[in-house]
């Protein structure tokens, strides 16, 4: 497939609404009509790593916050990790690393919840082909307001976990190179107890939902967007889930390992990026199978497909029915990355439970230190999957270089083939794209939940673009369209 | 998960201060929680969340503060009402998407106001405000804790 043939014409769509502004997605066709590609363009900003450059760098997990509006956590650990390395922290004390844990869990918890119940649950509990007025998260309310309402609660629960471990809701500072800066009060734990048996009841319940949808429409989801590739994930050392720390597993599109238990530290030695003139991302690779072969998925999927079990009782049955659907080989159906995440999220609040009774978390050793470095790497499972942080710093303690592999990033040319995917099966041949072909590219995008642009926000932004290429590629058309919401005019 | 009522009045300043202007949000709630009003709550965020619309729903009223790119300068306020007509994803949340929330799911009855003050430099990671965002910000900011301090007393908590 030549993409560069002078007859393809482009249709530039807008079909990430519930995703979030900066993304556009082009579908190329053929002289005939049918799909040649669609791709995903997302506006990624990088200047955050000439940002902290010459910041100190116990201030880089608190300034790291600013890159993410979504998930200012994950990076505040991811940093915090890599600054443990430059620190000398090899092992933190058993209270600083089950705090940062607990810290971490709260986190995924409330964003994979967040995700699940308002952003996909339309999708799921109205179907693809229901109309757009239909399908969002006010007629879920209406119809089934108790599933809305555990959603809100169990995000509020997460943030207050955040809240008692990071020191805030919001630009935490409980992750510090070394070690935390607090542990837990008896007082803290007993509020946070207090609610968990109802969290698992909900998180259980959610978990049969996204199976159910998953299992009652097994044929739409064996057919859409299900793809072969490569999966990347953290792995603990005997192969259990572990979102916090571990290697790094690459596994192939049968399941066969292509390495495992690789020291994130290293990791330039196995996973290398590649700019394309279309888009703003990178796309990662693995070295050893080469830019065309070595794309991966990560995330919620990629990391239920690595791992050998699950180490908490509910989440690890769950784990297995899943696995049994693809017999235990990779599932590489898009749609899945639903019912991983929220087995997730079960998973994350067992875990909340067996931390909240370790009396660990009222030790009063929180840091160390040991032989300094200048360079780290800090590596976490994110939300939407691995997240990398790397530093290095000058003898001044100053950021000399900063690099970040964002889950997004990971993901991209997964999300590419997602939206190409389903691009040939429900537009080829069509003369007109209709809403309904529509939903099919959104719900795509919406399985992997791209962090587009990182939290700016303000009232009338226009985030998102269309544009129209004639077949020689020449701009014949652009229009912006605001997704937020009518200010008074000036 | 007891909720209590009546506690007077939420502002929610909301925006991400290492975006420049993207920060007059959090400026303006900041500089209204060093008033320490009585009766007023405020609380900073990079974004709304679904859990605000739990948290508004203990208040009689509640002010959004955000920055603009559009709109009255230097700054507007309004009243605003649920509307189920708007976008909401896991990255975006308006204002009136978590009124309708907090209506809907909580029985809330909260008045809503939303204020927006006119921001310019949004394209870069940068933790200071421009000179012209910041002008903006004092007018709002005068502005808002009068406004406040009237309501207040039509409340009766000052």
């Amino acid at each position: 497939m030549n993409l560069d043939k002078p007859k393809t014409r482009i249709v530039e769509i807008e079909p990430v609404t519930r995703v979030e502004g900066h993304g556009k997605v082009t579908i190329h066709l053929d002289d005939d009509n049918n799909v040649a590609e669609a791709r995903l363009h997302i506006v990624e900003f990088r200047g955050f790593e000439r940002f902290i450059r010459g910041r100190l760098l116990w201030e880089a997990p608190v300034i790291v916050q600013r890159l993410c509006g979504i998930c200012p956590v994950s990076h505040h650990i991811a940093a915090a990790k890599a600054m443990d390395m430059i620190v000398g922290a090899d092992v933190l004390p058993p209270t600083a690393e089950k705090m940062r844990r607990l810290m971490h869990y709260g986190q995924v918890m409330q964003s994979n919840v967040l995700h699940f119940f308002h952003l996909s649950s339309p999708d799921l509990l109205f179907g693809f082909d229901a109309p757009r007025g239909k399908r969002n998260i006010f007629n879920v309310i209406k119809e089934f307001p108790d599933l809305a309402k555990q959603g809100v609660l169990m995000r509020k629960y997460g943030q207050e976990v955040i809240l008692h471990t990071a020191g805030k809701k919001i630009h935490g500072t409980g992750a510090i190179p070394g070690g935390i800066n607090k542990n837990l009060s008896l007082q803290e734990r007993d509020l946070l107890l207090q609610d968990i048996e109802q969290m698992k009841v909900w998180a259980k319940g959610a978990v049969d939902v996204a199976k159910g949808y998953t299992l009652e429409h097994l044929t739409q989801v064996e057919k859409f967007a299900n793809f072969n590739s490569s999966h990347l994930s953290l792995v603990r050392e005997d192969g259990a889930l572990d979102l916090y720390h571990g290697g790094l597993r690459a596994t192939d599109a049968a399941g066969n390992i292509i390495f495992d238990h690789v020291d994130y530290q290293d990791f330039n030695d196995y996973i290398m990026e590649e700019v394309r003139p279309w888009s703003y991302m990178k796309f990662p690779f693995i070295k050893s199978r080469g830019a065309l072969d070595g794309w991966y998925r990560v995330g919620p999927l990629s990391r239920l497909n690595n791992v050998a079990f699950i180490d908490t009782p509910l989440a690890n049955a769950e784990h297995k029915e899943f696995r049994a659907l693809t017999h235990d080989k990779p599932n590489h159906m898009s749609l899945a990355y639903h019912w991983a995440r929220m087995i997730e999220v079960l998973h994350c609040v067992e875990k909340i439970h067996e931390l909240l009774l370790d009396p660990d978390l009222q030790g009063a050793d929180l840091r160390v230190t040991g032989e300094r470095r200048e360079e780290g790497v800090g590596v976490i499972e994110a939300p939407r999957g691995s997240l990398f942080h790397h530093y290095k710093v000058d003898k001044n303690d100053q950021i000399t270089y900063c690099n970040l592999i964002v889950s997004t990033t990971h993901n991209n040319n997964g999300m590419n083939r997602a939206v190409t995917d389903v691009a040939k099966k429900y537009l080829g041949g069509k003369k007109r794209i209709t809403e309904g072909m529509l939903n099919h590219v959104e719900v795509a995008v919406r399985a992997y939940d791209p962090c587009l642009s990182c939290a700016t926000h303000a009232l009338g932004q226009m985030p998102l673009t269309v544009e129209l290429f004639d077949a020689d590629g020449a701009l014949i058309h652009s229009n912006s369209q605001h997704m937020g919401q009518d200010v008074p005019s000036d | 998960m007891n909720k209590e009522i009546n506690l007077s009045t939420l502002i929610i300043g909301y925006g991400n201060p290492g975006r420049q202007d993207d920060g007059l949000g959090p400026a303006c709630a900041d500089r209204i929680a060093e008033l320490n009003l009585a009766g007023v709550t405020v609380e900073t965020n990079y974004q709304l969340t679904v859990e605000d619309a739990l948290e508004l729903s203990r208040f009689q009223q509640v002010v959004f503060i955000d920055a603009s790119l559009r709109g009255g300068k230097p700054f507007f306020l309004q009243q605003i009402e649920a509307d189920d007509e708007c976008p909401m994803s896991s990255h975006v949340l308006s204002p009136q998407a978590v009124v309708t929330l907090s209506r809907t799911l909580f029985s809330a009855n909260t008045e809503a106001f939303l204020m927006g003050i006119r921001g310019y430099a949004f394209d870069h990671f940068e933790e200071a405000l421009s000179p012209e965002a910041q002008h903006n910000l004092n007018q709002a900011f005068d502005y808002l804790a009068s406004w406040l301090q009237s309501r207040e007393k039509i409340h009766g908590h000052a």
